[in-house]
């Protein structure tokens, strides 16, 4: 108990103190390097509650991928943060109505049991102790059944964005030369070499 | 207090002992590994190798560890200092800290987590941040474009291991490194270990694998006819070694994973008797060993990559190979009724 106690505390501190240097670091490279800190306490506290595989699901599709593209892209920006400090006034109202919206949410899910008790009553599927099945198990019984349908659902909007990004990016260029693997493998000798008689002193008009 | 040490003290003290008895001898084996790799090099080019210091060059990688520590480290002035020393750690303690959950013999490892395949794959996964980092940070054009052609090329071929290790999985049932080693114990002996019933993804995580550790033919993060040295031009001394041993780590953490996932981890080739008498860690290390010498062959004697024919090979071949396997292999054990 004791232990368990200290690394919750201790990531919950490092998740939340990373989690303000994202927004409050001058260099965006380090306001990314300290996103993955809190990625990576993240999925720390996942470990304590014993959900394993989301914890390195989250570190592998997180830290692994998304995190690698969010830091390539910034790396490559020339991001001048007295130009973005500029605008703060124009931006404060919308920014701080959009930050009430969510606080306010997140108020109504912490105290969502005790203003409505019924809706506790939704949770309904009993989770199976975790020393008859595993974690992965668990997960993948419910999602492949119960919840058949969001999956397909969320798979769908992954391919969906996946080809309006290709569509976006997608530019046909006239006159690029692009090598063609199979031709190249295909060419023998006879095709490739052509054998001539020079005249001395003439060379090939 | 006496509670205090049987639920916390002892079991913590055990695996503070595990954990480094493990490291000392990856360490060992990493060192002789990389004076194989500069041999086999050596003898595929006719050449000797090192075979100056001690008998055959056998402390070569010694004499090269005292010198890389006794050199002065130099930082470049436009470095970001902190990132900059960051990388190199996060390399080498990213690689050290994958071989956590690998089983090297039947019980013999210090976590023997449930999802243990996931585990590594994670860690092996983040090791590109230590390129990117360093890259980054050094100031420099080299290292930058170094460090951006390698984060293309890593996140690229992590997916082709990712569905390499799904046909693994759906074979042997479990996401946990000693199950997977025990459901490859058959009484085909060695022909019913993984290589041969899944032998393209054997051959498409061998390549992956190159790819994924920058060796050649795919190291075009550092390829010095191009790049110097790519990401590690502005390195020296430790932090460089640092970056020299993460890469030999994750070099051998590969081969361990082609050992544990195809090559039937500890067992014996057959059941029988002068075989069997052989302790598990020993085969572990003799499979480990050939897999290293086939990348240390491949470096020897394959040309680099051109990037494009890189990119081309890890989605347009191996991406499509890959999954379309995933699909086949779910299919013929879900039609046979072979499925764990």
């Amino acid at each position: 108990m004791t232990i368990a106690g200290f690394f919750f505390y201790l990531f919950a501190f490092v998740t939340v103190a990373s989690a303000l240097m994202v927004i409050s670091a001058r260099n965006p490279v380090h306001a990314v390097l300290f996103l993955i800190l809190a990625f990576f306490n993240a999925a720390g506290l996942f470990l304590l509650l014993g959900a394993e595989f989301i914890a390195l699901i989250l570190v592998i599709v997180y830290v692994g991928a998304v995190a690698v593209l969010f830091l390539f892209v910034v790396m490559m920006l020339d991001v001048d943060f007295a130009e973005l400090r500029a605008g703060f006034a124009k931006y404060l109202p919308i920014g701080g109505l959009i930050g009430g919206i969510l606080l306010a949410q997140l108020l109504l899910v912490v105290t969502a049991w005790t203003v409505a008790p019924q809706e506790a009553l939704k949770i309904a599927e009993p989770i199976p102790a975790a020393s008859l099945v595993s974690n992965t198990e668990a997960i993948g019984r419910v999602m492949y059944t119960k919840y058949i349908y969001f999956f397909q659902l969320a798979g769908m909007v992954l391919l969906v964005a996946m080809i309006g990004a290709i569509v976006l990016t997608l530019r046909h260029r006239e006159g690029v030369k692009r090598q063609d693997v199979a031709t190249q493998v295909a060419r023998d000798p006879s095709a490739a070499i052509e054998v001539r008689q020079v005249e001395s002193g003439k060379g090939i008009g | 207090m006496a509670e205090f040490w049987t639920d916390y003290g002892f079991p913590l003290l055990i695996i503070i002992v595990q954990s480094l008895g493990l490291l000392v001898s990856v360490l060992l084996v990493v060192a002789y590994l990389l004076l194989a790799d500069r041999k086999i090099w050596a003898a595929v080019q006719l050449r000797r190798g090192p075979n100056v210091v001690g008998a055959f060059g056998l402390l070569q990688s010694f004499a090269d560890l005292a010198k890389f520590v006794l050199k002065e480290p130099v930082i470049p002035a436009g470095a970001d200092r902190i990132v900059f020393l960051l990388a190199p750690v996060v390399t080498a303690v990213l690689a050290l800290s994958a071989w956590a959950v690998m089983p090297i013999d039947d019980g013999w490892v210090v976590a023997d987590i449930n999802v243990g395949i996931l585990y590594i794959f994670a860690i092996s996964s983040l090791g590109v941040y230590g390129v990117i980092m360093g890259g980054w940070a050094s100031n420099s054009k080299y290292p930058f474009l170094g460090a951006l052609r390698s984060a293309a090329q890593m996140v690229s071929y992590e997916v082709s291991i990712g569905f390499v290790i799904i046909t693994v999985l759906l074979c042997a049932g479990s996401l946990n490194l000693t199950e997977i080693v025990r459901a490859q114990d058959t009484q085909f002996g060695m022909f019913g270990w993984y290589w041969l019933p899944l032998l393209p993804m054997f051959v498409i995580f061998f390549v992956s694998a190159l790819a994924e550790t920058n060796r050649p033919p795919f190291d075009l993060p550092e390829a010095e006819s191009e790049l110097v040295a790519g990401f590690m031009v502005e390195y020296g001394s430790t932090p460089y070694m640092l970056f020299m041993l993460g890469e030999y780590v994750a070099i051998t953490m590969m081969c361990a994973m082609m050992t544990v996932l195809f090559l039937g981890g500890w067992l014996p080739p057959f059941d029988v008797a002068p075989l069997n008498w052989v302790p598990g860690v020993i085969w572990f290390l003799l499979k480990l060993c050939f897999c290293f010498f086939l990348f240390a062959r491949v470096k020897a004697i394959v040309p680099r990559y051109r990037y494009d024919q890189l990119m081309r090979l890890g989605w347009k071949i191996f991406l499509p190979t890959s999954l379309f396997m995933v699909v086949v292999v779910a299919g013929v054990l879900l039609f046979f009724d072979l499925a764990p």
